[in-house]
């Protein structure tokens, strides 16, 4: 049985409104969803990732999960080129709701505009918009 | 919460899978006082049922209950029902939520002097507790399936029915609204898991039993449904002859369970690339893929035939199945 994280919004990632986040790693980025996004959309049963290879145009969709309950597209934070899409996600996408910053993650992408990173939320700018919504 | 037909109601507590598993494995409660009840009574009370509902009441007898279609003049499905033979003139019909005004009006404009028909559904709760060990932790015995009896469970009188929504062994719990509280803690007491809609979404479609709205409707007939065993066309009611045609002619579409075969969640509304489309989709827990039932042309409406699924401009394979989609080992 999937045993869902405690909900956090670690530092050390940046943030965008629509429930991603990414953390920057020179000139890649890896980027995922939120707690509060798999806790909106219960335990996720499919992952639909973009193809590696493929452009993510920073607010743009790049993909799906999906819940019994519902799907959702997922927002790229940031603008790049796919380097990596997480398999294990793919096979098993309740890892998102078990580790969302972590095992959970869902692309790897090489940043076509580093300089976009400071358009995307601190932690603390994140967890005052959940506050406010 | 979400708003149902009037009704708020949770989609689920824990979350649908754990609630599904637990109702496959164990026992869940669901609280489904949203569901209608009309009572029909009096000498005339068979009569008027006979002419409007599909399936032959004649076949059971108080204690018994049917599962049966109220049709349209078009051989349509206004709604699909419960009906409970309380004694020999009075019945209950258990209707769902989102038709029970209409259904009432239906009847009552064609009640009979004697055949009063009534709508009793604010003053009943209905508690469906559903899963391999539901009958034990309730303690009670063993029964029929269709089948119910007057009973009383933690102090709370209700009439217990051998009926449910899940494919598993359980009950249906009929009891007065003002003590629906007390019989939800003591289901609860017993150990039964409290589940939401979401789950009793996916445990029906698994079992494949149809939801009106989705599956079946005033435009969808029972014979391209899968539901020609609820009609007893040798009898006179409201579309008969339509369905001795369909039956006659052959449905155009047939209604089919399908398992994908590759990942991806059908849902409904989505196109068929051979024809037709989705009427109910979803991710079944206990296969860990997406199924779902969906109207195809009658000509390829065989279990092993491929689909093609449109899932958002992606197109994913399916293979049409048996039905039920999923039934536990015993």
């Amino acid at each position: 049985m999937t045993v869902a994280a405690a909900e956090s919004y670690p530092d050390d990632l940046r943030y965008h409104p629509e429930h991603d986040w990414a953390r920057i790693e020179g000139d890649e980025a890896t980027l995922g969803i939120t707690w509060y996004a798999q806790d909106s959309l219960g335990e996720l049963v499919h992952y639909e990732p973009p193809d590696e290879g493929a452009t993510l145009v920073k607010d743009g969709t790049y993909g799906e999960v999906e819940s019994v309950k519902a799907v959702s597209e997922l927002v790229a934070p940031l603008s790049g080129e796919v380097v990596a899409v997480n398999r294990k996600v793919v096979g098993e996408p309740e890892t998102v709701n078990e580790d969302p910053y972590g095992e959970g993650w869902l692309v790897r992408i090489r940043l076509s505009d580093p300089s976009e990173v400071g358009l995307l939320l601190d932690a603390e700018a994140y967890a005052t918009l959940l506050a406010e919504q | 919460m979400v708003p149902f037909a009037g009704w708020e109601l949770p989609v689920q507590y824990e979350g649908v899978i754990p609630e599904h598993r637990a109702v496959r494995e164990d026992c869940g409660a669901f609280d489904v006082s949203h569901m209608g009840e009309i009572e029909v009574e009096g000498p005339r009370a068979i009569e008027l049922l006979q002419s409007l509902l599909s399936n032959d009441l004649e076949r059971i007898a108080p204690g018994q209950a049917q599962y049966t279609l109220l049709t349209n003049e078009r051989g349509g499905i206004l709604d699909d029902l419960i009906v409970y033979r309380l004694d020999l003139l009075r019945f209950l019909l258990v209707v769902n939520a989102a038709n029970a005004e209409a259904d009432y009006a239906w009847l009552k404009e064609r009640e009979l002097r004697g055949s009063d028909v009534r709508d009793v559904s604010g003053e009943y709760a209905l508690i469906a507790v559903q899963g391999p060990r539901a009958i034990d932790r309730l303690g009670l015995p063993d029964a029929p399936a269709f089948t119910f009896a007057e009973g009383e469970l933690g102090g709370v009188a209700c009439m217990v029915n051998r009926t449910g929504y899940t494919g598993e062994r359980g009950v249906e719990l009929l009891a007065m609204a003002d003590e629906a509280a007390a019989l939800w803690r003591h289901v609860l007491g017993r150990g039964a898991v409290p589940c939401g809609l979401g789950a009793r979404d996916t445990l029906r479609l698994e079992a494949c039993y149809l939801l009106h709205g989705n599956d079946i409707g005033p435009d969808t007939d029972p014979i391209s449904a899968g539901l020609g065993w609820t009609c007893e066309l040798s009898k006179e009611f409201t579309g008969v002859e339509e369905l001795r045609r369909i039956r006659k002619e052959g449905p155009a579409w047939r209604l089919v369970p399908f398992v994908m075969d590759e990942k991806a969640v059908p849902r409904q509304g989505m196109a068929i690339a051979e024809g037709g489309e989705v009427t109910s989709g979803s991710h079944s827990p206990m296969l860990d893929r997406g199924v779902g039932l969906a109207y195809v042309p009658a000509s390829i409406a065989t279990s092993g035939t491929g689909l093609t699924i449109d899932v958002r401009g992606r197109p994913r394979h399916a293979t049409i199945v048996d039905r039920p989609i999923y039934r536990r080992e015993e």
